[in-house]
């Protein structure tokens, strides 16, 4: 404190006391660069080696569900005779003969099942009818939910009361009851619905595949629909909301530029994790034999068939079961990384 | 024991965060003596309230002292371990944080807390434990003690939260308060009473503070000494008269004249130091605050400046003075 | 207080009621009757029968005549398991059901709290890290693919658990053991998460400030803030624990209220449905009411509202 050892260093010159210019001053002042949010986000997201694992992971099993089963050799309904509870990679009689006459047959990579189908095509069906609920349940979800949860916050007042009222009692039914009645119940109806001109559709999609959407469009937006109205109460509330109207901005702007901008991280997140969350209402739904129809499999459905030969046969149970965790993991990881990415409020 | 009660010592700090190491603390020195009060000025980020958390051992992850000494009380703090700290917090030194709303824990009683820290330091009886702790809200000027005693923060306004604060960092008569921008959450009425109420302690208590601020009006009122810090670095140090009139540091000019007096001309207008403070993960070669200084020289973008002296209790880091003594042919 | 407690009431009382009303029409929208499948039937004792129990009545004067029954606390006799009333099945299936679902919160809370905070605590380090990795992949696992593992491995091919039924202590463990695993896995997630949160709060300081070891000032001050979330979840975990429970005691074959319901759908047994689905839903309103009042004593800034 009381010395001043700088100066004996140092050999000062007049001319180190002549003021210093301004570019010299801002040559100092490293600005760093400012970054969009989306750009931002992604490149966040693009370092999470997690994320990126994941999302790997649900490209596979895309490919897997949706491409690889045009070009299987065989179909997840044909029953190959004489082919029946066949371990993973071995043949029947038959196609042994076939084999040893010199044909190529493809191997059943994973057996059959108990009537004679080839498994590996049956969990690449699977897990494509749980992907395809996955994403379309969600969708609705997503869709009836921010409806519902914007309108609420919009207009406020008693539409917001009573709308949030009956949100409150979905959300205190026990949705499991309310899901296997649906399912039940929703089954004659679409038959004969099904049966009539314009409607004929159902049937290739499948009545049950439809019913599980109606119970996820009648009962599982409600969580969305809170999430989306506190997300728009916030943001109404918002000083920058107040600014842009006192600026003059039309409502119309304001919903695009500020409510979307700001809402579309948690949206996204909450949309991603929803996933999941209907893959595992639909598995659950289809293991209580409550979800697709025979014989269109769905991991759920696989699962539970193989519960009754689990003694003789448990590699039929090994492959849905691993697929449907390995298929909810990687969605709930790749939401995680999203959040961390889009929404760092919402990190926990 | 040395005559100071706290001495702190060239002391060195760095947050290791993952973008790298952020230099909180570059050889900050500072001496109190005791039932002193020493003001500690300068903006976000400067490292006041660091120096002050670490004097109690309160230093957040990732930070790390990585040099220097810190004596308190004839205590080294260097070398204490944190049960040792333990015993020295809420005693022998005490604070006094910047938002009341938040550091009072929500879920517990104004009394579960203020008897919490008395029990733990005293070995009262559960009767003198509840009358210290009814006399203390009575010192910091609480109506109806008993009735708030056993109320929750969130029935209780910002300036009452705040002299709970104040009770339970009285509690065991601390010889040093760390008040960290006390008033800076609060209305200015309630900052008013808050600050009186301090200075009202401080003549009957006797106890040293350090007053951790970034307003220079509040240390002009309370404190003997003035400590002005920047970028880590304490670029000024003075009894408070040297600061207010005889200013060494282009930045401590800078304060002062961004703040309004009242025997001000008229029309004279406020000056704000123009910029923003540097960033410390990358901080310049030279003198930190050459970026924004109006008499920015060449030689302070590329060296830190030396210490002058202007008297025993007033010194400056900047190259003004060095120019003037270079041109007097007084460079040593 | 009093408002709160009218305005839970009143509430309960629109669920119940938009609850039964659903499940009543719903219920009558399964194809097939109750007495369908019983070959040994003639149509002449079916038509007697279903005068027997009003099932001959239209649907909108068996809803009014089962309502009015109900408000009096009367809901009906079983159709097929003869000279037993719901109530008596309900009081019957109900304990075994209660007994694994409420063992299993139990093991959730027991488990999900103290390995929470220990990630908290070791942020970042190794444990954090497996605790992190066990929460996440517990989440992800559906609770039939536990169930069935479990079963195949310590059951079937290890032969060291009962598979079925609930004769010994040895029944229970495969059971809860598998309702519990993903409320555990959430509670440890949601712990760690809120336990970090509080750790970051400026009282945390304050406590630390005052000398409190980190210990105490870990127990007294972080614990009671980090648990709040975990309360709030009470009330979803109790619905999932429910829904575990249809599929544990499918696979299980335990005799509790799930496999009852579905039992009982798959027969067209609509007083069975009915009762089942009203005391659940009556349950549920309960047990989150119960739910708000143990958060309002965790957290005094909660108003009952």
């Amino acid at each position: 404190m009381k010395e001043n050892p700088l100066s004996f260093q140092l050999k000062l010159k007049p001319e180190d006391f002549a003021p210093a210019s301004d570019s010299e001053k801002e040559s100092l002042t490293v600005m760093r660069e400012s970054v969009g949010f989306w750009k931002d986000g992604l490149r966040r997201l693009k370092k999470n080696k997690i994320a990126m694992v994941s999302l790997v992971v649900i490209v596979l099993v895309m490919i897997f569900s949706f491409i690889v089963p045009s070009f299987y050799p065989y179909s997840y309904e044909t029953q190959i005779q004489g082919a029946n509870n066949l371990s993973p990679m071995t043949y029947s009689s038959n196609e042994q003969q076939a084999i040893d006459a010199g044909e190529k047959v493809f191997p059943h990579v994973l057996g059959t099942d108990k009537l004679g189908r080839d498994y590996a095509i049956r969990v690449m069906m699977g897990s494509r009818i749980s992907l395809i609920v996955g994403l379309v349940a969600t969708a609705i979800i997503l869709l009836i939910g921010s409806i519902y949860g914007s309108v609420a916050a919009f207009f406020g007042g008693w539409t917001d009361m009573i709308m949030m009222r009956i949100v409150d009692i979905i959300y205190t039914i026990p949705d499991i009851l309310l899901i296997v009645l649906l399912s039940f119940a929703l089954k004659a109806p679409l038959e004969s619905l099904s049966q009539v001109p314009g409607f004929t559709w159902i049937q290739i999609v499948g009545k049950n595949l439809i019913s599980i959407f109606i119970v996820f469009a009648l009962l599982y937006w409600v969580g969305m629909a809170r999430m989306v109205r506190s997300q728009v109460l916030m943001l109404k509330e918002s000083e920058y909301v107040t600014a842009a109207r006192a600026l003059g901005a039309s409502n119309a702007r304001i919903i695009k530029k500020h409510l979307l901008t700001n809402c579309i991280g948690t949206l996204i997140v909450t949309t991603t994790l929803q996933i999941p969350s209907s893959i595992f209402t639909e598995s659950f739904l289809s293991f209580l034999g409550l979800g697709v129809a025979v014989p269109l499999p769905s991991l759920g459905s696989l699962a539970s068939d193989a519960i009754n030969g689990l003694n003789t046969y448990p590699y039929l149970l090994f492959a849905p079961a691993l697929l449907i965790s390995l298929i909810i993991l990687s969605f709930n990881l790749l939401g995680d990384g999203l959040r961390d990415a889009f929404d760092p409020k919402m990190k926990n | 024991m040395s005559e100071y009660l706290v001495n702190i010592e060239n002391e060195r700090l760095s947050f290791f965060t993952p973008a790298g190491e952020v230099k909180a603390l570059n050889d900050v020195s500072l001496r109190l003596k005791e039932g002193e009060v020493l003001g500690i000025v300068g903006e976000s980020g400067s490292g006041k309230s660091v120096t002050a958390y670490s004097l109690m051992g309160l230093t957040a992850h990732p930070g790390r002292l990585i040099g220097g000494t810190l004596e308190f009380n004839g205590h080294k703090i260097n070398d204490m371990t944190e049960k040792d700290m333990c015993t020295i917090r809420g005693k022998e030194v005490a604070i006094i944080f910047q938002d009341p709303m938040t550091s009072l824990n929500p879920v517990f009683t104004i009394g579960n807390q203020i008897r919490e820290v008395i029990k733990l330091h005293t070995d009262k009886s559960k009767e003198e434990v509840q009358a210290r702790a009814v006399e203390l809200l009575t010192l910091v000027g609480i109506n109806e003690p008993e009735k708030r005693l056993k109320q929750y923060p969130h029935e209780l306004s910002g300036g009452m939260r705040q002299r709970v604060m104040i009770a339970i960092a009285l509690a065991c008569e601390p010889k040093l308060l760390i008040a960290d921008e006390p008033t800076t959450a609060l209305d200015v009425t309630i900052q008013a009473q808050i600050l009186e109420l301090m200075v009202e302690l401080k003549n009957k208590l006797g106890m040293a503070i350090i007053m951790i601020t970034h307003d220079l009006g509040i240390v002009a009122n309370m404190c003997e000494k003035i400590a002005v810090m920047y970028a880590g670095k304490i670029i000024e140090y003075g009894l408070t008269d040297e600061i207010f009139y005889e200013p060494g540091h282009e930045y401590t000019k800078g304060l002062l004249k961004s703040i309004p007096r009242l025997d001000a001309k008229e029309h004279e207008k406020l000056v704000p130091i123009e910029g923003t403070p540097i960033d410390m993960l990358n901080p310049p070669k030279g003198c930190p605050f050459a970026p924004r200084c109006d008499s920015c020289m060449k030689i302070c973008l590329r060296e830190m400046p030396p210490v002058t002296e202007f008297s025993d209790t007033h010194y400056t880091s900047c190259w003004m003075h060095q120019k003037k003594e270079f041109e007097g042919g007084n460079v040593q | 207080m009093k408002k709160y407690v009218i305005k839970r009431v009143l509430m309960a009382i629109v669920t119940v009621f938009i609850v039964a009303t659903l499940t009543f029409f719903l219920m009558n929208l399964v194809p097939g009757g109750p007495f369908m499948s019983e070959k040994a039937i003639s149509p002449q004792a079916q038509a007697a029968l279903e005068a027997k129990y009003g099932l001959d009545k239209p649907l909108g004067q068996q809803y009014i005549t089962y309502m009015t029954d109900a408000l009096h606390g009367d809901f009906g006799d079983s159709l097929k398991q003869r000279g037993r009333t719901v109530t008596q099945i309900i009081l019957s299936k109900f304990p075994v059901s209660a007994k694994v679902g409420g063992l299993a919160i139990l093991v959730a809370v027991c488990l999900g709290i103290p390995l929470g905070c220990i990630a908290a605590l070791n942020r970042g380090k190794f444990l954090d890290n497996l605790i992190s990795v066990i929460s996440t992949c517990g989440i992800a696992v559906p609770s039939f693919v536990i169930c069935t593992l479990l079963m195949y491995f310590l059951g079937v091919h290890l032969k060291l658990l009962p598979t079925f039924g609930l004769a010994s202590w040895k029944n229970y463990i495969m059971p809860v053991a598998s309702l519990a695993f993903y409320p555990t896995a959430y509670i440890m997630r949601l712990m760690r998460s809120s336990m970090l949160d509080v750790l970051g709060q400026d009282y945390m300081r304050t406590a630390r400030a005052k000398g409190l070891t980190q210990f105490i000032s870990l127990f007294k001050h972080a614990l009671r803030n980090a648990v709040l979330p975990v309360v709030t979840y009470l009330g979803p975990m109790m619905a999932y624990t429910l829904t575990g429970s249809f599929v544990v005691e499918k696979i299980f074959t335990i005799p509790g209220l799930g496999s009852q319901f579905i039992g009982s759908i798959n027969n067209r047994d609509y007083p069975i449905i009915m009762g089942t689905t009203i005391f659940l839903a009556t349950l549920m309103i309960v047990m989150n009411v119960l739910v708000d009042i143990v958060y309002k004593l965790v957290d005094p800034r909660i108003k009952l509202k």
